[in-house]
């Protein structure tokens, strides 16, 4: 049956054991190495047992609330400075306690969205590729395109486009007044004004001589998106140092996962985001706890306290993931929804829940820990679960 | 406490409205009478004091219980209100019932179709536990898209709610003006058109002629029909608003007709809730122990809010009822049917918007119903879920290194105070005895006794002889503490489980806590003025648990992190750190002195000799306190491998990383694989070493440790001349306008960055060269590099440049219009301008680093303020969303309702303090496999521990018997 070479009489006294495979396989290999006889492979088995079973958690241990202390004790060691930098001078990400309130909150957009986006092997590894996959993300706006003034006297709007960043920013098209000609088509259509192109030259203006239809139109040409994606305002390119080498990874200002994740040259499996809510969205609940730990996880590292277990930041994204959607941790969330009406009136709105409570007919059968503190029983956890009472030893047990 | 009535235990709590007749069932008596005492001081009959509401002064008789104040919890009286007034809680949901309901019939507008979806949604919503408001709002927005009942037909209005609690019925009515308005819309737009006939509109119309005449001259009001085909006609609106104001009473008719199964699709419970209950017509009135009166020093009685609250209701309502006997004007009559409503309204909640709040005489706002529940120091959480408790104490603590960590120094006035029951046998009948002689204010005394019969008896100074004498088996003996006794000892902000541990008493004198300074960081604490509370537990169980769950030496690993948070702190580490740093040699006297307080009372072999003269070395004094068979590698934090084999200590520095709390490897490892007791035992053993090694070599810090020598101080003052430099050359190369940007930045923000980053280097230069000057022997550098207290950096501001001041992660900015001070020129960009300080705290400050500095200091400040409070909300929101959930039997972790929230705790079930952190499972089966085939254990019991065959014993007092007993000590000592 396994792969080692033991007799039949050890795997049986292995395979008796409450050991989890991985270790049954080191106790094989360890038993097969030192050639031992059954009796000591069972004492073997039997030592490695205990140790593990010793490890296991205790049944009835009360793990939630000390989940809770043990990410929330560290709370007062957090900054509240909210920008710092995270690995990427250029990009300000909140971190310390406002990041820790933000996620177990589940805000829907975070304050300082942000994605970290890997590339293909090509992409990756070559920079002008690379940013052929920037051009493609980061919003371009007209001011990077090139200069826009004003002739107050004839009313027209006049851009003067740089060939250059538009060549650069349109790789693929090979006339610059092709591409002068596709900026002029954006701005009819999000505008809603006729352009007048010449060259890299773009000009419009209001119908009616308006001066101010005119600073309008100025106001919204700033707007417009020309190319990329309109919620990500800036990307970073970064080349990295990975197992294999270097390569390029970009990282942007804003989020919008879904879009970034269907553009050529993106490693999807890779790319992540810190908006718990974009990711649940595109893929799925059980990526959402995922990101939950991992965005708690290097929160706690960046301020120092790395030592936090991850143990506890895994319960914690489990119960806000626990019913298949993101639920926060509060009145609006996990506690809003609790079934007992004193342990809801005990956290806060206390007097709306008393009242809904009595419109509806709720009744609490005092199960959850807040409700039994209040009526004076013992709480269900730990030693308070324990229905085992001592009895009187018999004679005949003291006898032997 | 009454033993003789068995505790009642709470099943289930229902919650629903009350009917009024309920009310008037269990109301004591009905209240008449504003007026509370009479001139004699005698509560009047049937006024808000009525006896039969309960007593609450001690010595009279409750008139319905029979019962005395204390165990009379007293009873509810009523008022009979001479007008039905509306509940302000459910002001919300009676506007949506109004909306939803037919004005005539009073059914539910909606569909048999319609209602079976939402009666769906409603079981769907209680199954997952959501807002069943929710599902409500949805169906009445439903009902209300209908103009007419589908039921009678009737057609329904807009209900208009005006804050807090009126209603209108909005109807679309004829307006007054409706003649001119017709004629003025048949008078033609321009002056060139003919305008239009009263024929021609009696024609498009379909009105006789006759009556268009009438109309116009306003002689009758055209039918609704009329009206509309007049409003066709002539493209103009006849109607206004007119606004019918719903009474309470009118409310609560419209109520009564709604059927039960109508309020079923709402969610509403018809036999709990009937709608027409919140609308009260009876005023149940709180029995007076919930609102008792107080008399001051002057002998004036002070009333409750409450009850104050009440004599406005019950006065008004007399008042209405006179008018309306009297058959006032309507208008009065509303008047006080507004103003008893406004009363019956703050009596239950005080702080509505928009109505004014019920004042004191004193103007200060009413605490009424809701204030009352409300908030932290409301009954919810003020009472119910946080009750005070008695046998506590609190006091100052103060360190005592003789102590073992599991114990507290408890003065001997607080022991006497605190009792413990101790139940007479006759194995300690003569203990009991002698506690009861002792009295009360003697140390091991008793407080009071209880005889068999359950009667109970305070022991004084007087009686205690004789009472002493009288004790039996089967008496209770309410003893002092005493030595060993375990007690629960707290330090707030209980942040975590470690901050509420037990400890075994050792009585002292004097008016402090007593610890040893290695709980101080469990419990987050130090001496500069901290209280801790102690409890002293009162059943068997409760002690039983404490001792073995909650001790001290239980608590050593830290879930959180998985290590030890008990540990060497402080001085502790710096004299470790001595002690094995240079491997110092120690005479036999002196060796025996640093080993004096351990176990240890022979010293190893010696290490060699000096001048004819054993010697033994610092490693080897360290060694005597680890096992045996202890092996261990790690990195040491003064930057060397420690190596530990056979429990000797080879190599290495012993510091905050072998012995420190959070962490120390040794200490660590000896909890895990050791047990607790011995890690216990070691760490008490570590202390005392270090404190005498620390004694022996001298160990003390001044401002001379800091100070450098003069050509140092020359060389960080050119290193900070030429940081000056090139901030400057960065000022002009920007202002020249040639700053490159980085990407992403600004110029300006480029700038700003690159001062930062150059004074930022300037400060550690200048840090490197005081550096080089201090000797390895420094006691800052010591302490720095062992861990013990501060760092590079403190000693780097201290003595060689305290460098750039921030505000807001950049350099200061704030103060004047374009500068920060009136002592520099505006945008001056110069470090010294936006708060960098080049002197050192040895060197002293100039006036403007010093402003500087503090600004930089305060924002320190202001950030914990404001650090606290949020994270302190964070926690209490995490442990209120976890604290149901549990590992079961199986290993899954579920809250109490029984919904599985892990599989696995963590994924692979185990408990992070069992296992080494980076460990994947922690269990070195080769060594294991190692350890069994060579068969080394020193005799049966020892493999089978080894095996998990049997439990390693739990030490369950350390030193209670040797402390109470005296003669073992002496025994101890008569043995050498």
């Amino acid at each position: 049956m396994t792969e080692f070479d033991v007799s039949a009489d050890v795997e049986a006294v292995v395979e008796d054991t409450e050991l989890p495979e991985e270790l049954k396989a080191e106790v094989y290999r360890s038993v097969e190495e030192r050639d031992a006889s059954v009796e000591q492979a069972d004492e073997i088995a039997r030592a490695v047992e205990h140790r593990y079973l010793d490890t296991r958690v205790d049944a009835l241990d009360p793990v939630g609330t000390v989940s809770a202390q043990s990410i929330g004790e560290p709370g007062t060691q957090l900054t509240m400075n909210t920008f710092h930098y995270a690995g990427v001078a250029e990009i300000d990400v909140t971190q310390g306690l406002p990041r820790l309130i933000e996620l177990v909150d589940a805000r829907k957009t975070p304050d300082t969205p942000t994605m970290t986006v890997h590339l293909d092997d090509e992409y990756a590894a070559d920079r002008e590729k690379a940013h052929e996959v920037v051009w493609k993300i980061e919003a371009t706006k007209i001011l990077a395109l090139g200069d826009i003034s004003t002739n107050v006297a004839d009313m027209r709007v006049h851009i003067d486009l740089n060939p250059d960043t538009l060549q650069e920013r349109w790789p693929t098209v090979d006339s610059v007044d092709e591409i002068a000609g596709e900026v002029a088509g954006i701005i009819e259509d999000s505008l809603g004004v006729k352009t007048v192109q010449q060259g890299t030259n773009v000009e419009f203006g209001p119908e009616e001589p308006s001066y101010r239809d005119l600073l309008q139109l100025v106001e919204e040409l700033r707007d417009v998106t020309f190319k990329g994606i309109e919620e990500v305002s800036r990307v970073v390119i970064r080349k990295e140092e990975t197992e294999d080498g270097e390569e390029f990874v970009l990282y942007t200002e804003g989020s919008a996962f879904g879009d970034v994740l269907s553009i050529e040259g993106v490693d999807a499996s890779r790319t992540t985001c810190n908006n718990i809510h974009e990711i649940h969205s595109e893929l799925g609940i059980e990526a959402a706890r995922e990101i939950i730990i991992e965005e708690t996880k290097t929160t706690l590292e960046e301020q120092g306290l790395d030592d936090v277990n991850v143990r506890h930041l895994m319960l914690v994204a489990d119960i806000m993931t626990n019913r298949g959607e993101i639920e926060s941790i509060g009145r609006h969330g996990i506690s809003g929804s609790k079934e007992s009406v004193l342990a809801r009136a005990a956290f806060e709105v206390t007097v709306n829940h008393l009242l809904d409570a009595a419109i509806h007919g709720e009744v609490d059968d005092l199960n959850g820990v807040t409700e039994n503190v209040i009526v004076g029983k013992p709480i269900k956890l730990g030693t308070g679960d324990v229905n085992l009472k001592m009895g009187s030893t018999s004679r005949s047990s003291q006898a032997d | 406490m009454a033993s003789s009535q068995t505790p009642k235990e709470i099943g289930e709590i229902d919650f629903g409205l009350m009917d009024p007749e309920e009310y008037r069932d269990m109301s004591a008596t009905k209240i008449i009478t504003a007026d509370t005492y009479d001139d004699d001081g005698f509560p009047i009959d049937m006024g808000l004091m009525d006896p039969r509401l309960g007593v609450i002064d001690p010595g009279l008789e409750c008139k319905t219980c029979g019962q005395h104040s204390g165990s009379c919890n007293g009873h509810f009286g009523h008022i009979e209100l001479a007008a039905p007034v509306i509940h302000v809680g459910f002001t919300k949901l009676i506007r949506r019932l109004l909306r939803g309901t037919c004005r005539e019939c009073a059914r539910l507008c909606l569909t048999e179709d319609e209602r079976d979806e939402f009666r769906g949604q409603l079981d769907q919503t209680r199954k997952l536990g959501r807002d069943l408001n929710d599902v409500t709002k949805a169906a009445i927005r439903q009902a209300r898209k209908k103009d007419r009942c589908p039921f009678c037909g009737e057609g329904q209005f807009d209900i208009q709610h005006e804050k807090p609690t009126t209603y209108y019925e909005v109807q679309q009515v004829l307006t007054s003006e409706y003649s001119q308005r017709i004629a003025a819309a048949m008078q033609p737009d321009d002056d060139d058109d003919e305008p239009m006939g009263r024929e021609a509109l009696a024609n498009e119309t379909g009105i006789e002629l006759s009556r268009v005449n009438q109309i116009l001259s306003g002689e009758f009001r055209p039918r609704e029909s009329d009206r509309k085909a007049l409003e066709k006609a002539l493209d103009i609106d006849l109607t206004e608003e007119d606004m019918n104001k719903l009474m309470p009473s009118d409310i609560r008719d419209w109520f009564e007709d709604i059927p039960d199964e109508d309020i079923e699709v709402l969610g509403i419970s018809a036999d709990k809730s009937r709608p027409e209950w919140m609308i009260l017509t009876v005023l149940p009135v709180p029995p007076v122990t919930a609102r008792p009166s107080i008399t001051l020093d002057n002998g004036q009685r002070s009333e409750d809010d409450l009850t104050h609250k009440l004599v406005d209701i019950i006065r008004i309502n007399q008042r209405f009822m006179e008018n309306r006997e009297a058959g006032a004007p309507q208008l009065i009559i509303e008047d006080l049917w507004e103003l008893l409503q406004y009363h019956v309204t703050t009596f239950m909640d005080n702080e509505i918007s928009g109505t004014p709040p019920a004042r004191h005489r004193s103007g200060r706002p009413l605490k009424t119903l809701s204030q009352r529940l409300k908030g932290k120091e409301g009954r919810f959480r003020g009472s119910l879920s946080g009750k005070r408790v008695n046998f506590s104490a609190r006091t100052v603590i103060s360190p005592d290194p003789t102590l073992s960590l599991n114990e507290v120094g408890v003065p001997d006035r607080v022991a006497t105070e605190m009792t413990q029951t101790m139940n007479v046998t006759e194995r300690n009948l003569e203990d009991a005895r002698r506690y009861v002689s002792n009295g009360p204010e003697g140390h091991p005394g008793a407080n009071y006794v209880r005889r068999p019969d359950g009667r109970r008896l305070k022991v004084t100074e007087k009686n205690c002889e004789e009472l002493a004498e009288k004790v039996e088996a089967g008496w209770e003996v309410n003893r002092h503490l005493i030595d060993g006794d375990i007690v629960v000892f707290n330090r707030q902000p209980s942040l975590h489980r470690m901050s509420i541990m037990a400890h075994e008493v050792v009585v002292m004198p004097y008016k402090t806590f007593r610890l040893n300074t290695v709980v101080c960081p469990p419990y987050n604490a130090d001496f500069d003025g901290d209280e801790m509370n102690m409890h002293a537990l009162q059943n068997e169980e409760a002690r039983a648990e404490a001792r073995v769950l909650m001790r001290v030496q239980e608590q050593i690993l830290s879930p959180r992190m998985g290590e030890n948070i008990i540990g060497a702190i402080q001085d502790h580490i710096s004299g470790t750190y001595l002690l094995t740093h240079d491997n110092p040699h120690f005479n036999e006297t002196q060796a025996l002195d640093l080993l004096r307080a351990t176990r240890i009372d022979e010293l190893p072999e010696e290490a060699g000799t000096e001048d004819g003269r054993p010697y033994w070395t610092g490693r080897q004094l360290f060694s005597e306190l680890l096992p045996d068979d202890l092996n261990l590698e790690f990195q040491s934090n003064t930057g060397d491998t420690v190596v530990i084999e056979d429990g000797q200590l080879l190599e290495g520095t012993i510091d905050e990383d072998g012995v420190g709390a959070f962490g120390g490897e040794v200490v660590d490892t000896l909890a895990k694989v050791y047990g607790e007791t011995r890690a216990r035992i070691f760490i008490n053993e570590v202390a005392t070493l270090a404190m005498r090694s620390i004694m022996h070599f001298g160990f003390s810090i001044g401002i001379d440790d800091e100070t450098i020598p003069g050509a140092a101080q020359d060389r960080i003052d050119e290193t900070i001349g030429d940081a000056y430099d090139r901030v400057q050359e960065l000022i002009e190369t920007y202002e020249a306008g040639e700053l490159e940007s980085l990407p992403g930045r600004t110029v300006d923000e480029t700038l700003e960055m690159k001062i930062m980053q150059t004074l930022g280097k300037a400060r550690d230069n200048a840090g490197d060269i005081a550096e080089e000057h201090f000797e390895d022997d420094n006691p800052a550098v010591v302490m720095a590099n062992s861990g013990a207290r501060g760092s590079m950096l403190n000693l780097t501001q201290m003595a060689g440049c305290v460098g750039q001041q921030a505000v807001r992660g950049t350099r200061i900015n704030r103060g004047y219009e374009d500068r920060t001070l009136s002592h520099y020129k505006p945008d001056d960009l110069s470090a010294e301008a936006h708060g960098f300080v080049e002197h050192s705290y040895t060197g002293g400050l100039t006036p403007r680093e010093f402003f500087f500095h503090a600004m930089g200091g305060r924002e320190g400040l202001v950030d914990t303020a404001v650090r606290t409070s949020k994270s302190g909300y964070l926690q209490r929101r995490l442990i209120n969303a976890l604290s149901e959930l549990e590992t079961q039997y199986d290993g899954t972790v579920r809250d109490t309702s029984d919904t599985i929230v892990q599989f696995e705790f963590g994924e692979d079930g185990t408990s992070p303090t069992k296992v080494a952190y980076d460990d994947d499972h922690g269990i070195d089966v080769d060594q294991i496999a190692d350890r069994v085939l060579e068969a080394e254990f020193e005799s049966d019991d020892s493999k089978a521990e080894f095996l998990g065959d049997k439990a390693r014993p739990t030490n369950l007092s350390e030193h209670g018997e040797a402390r109470r007993n005296p003669d073992i000590l002496s025994e101890v000592e008569s043995d050498d």
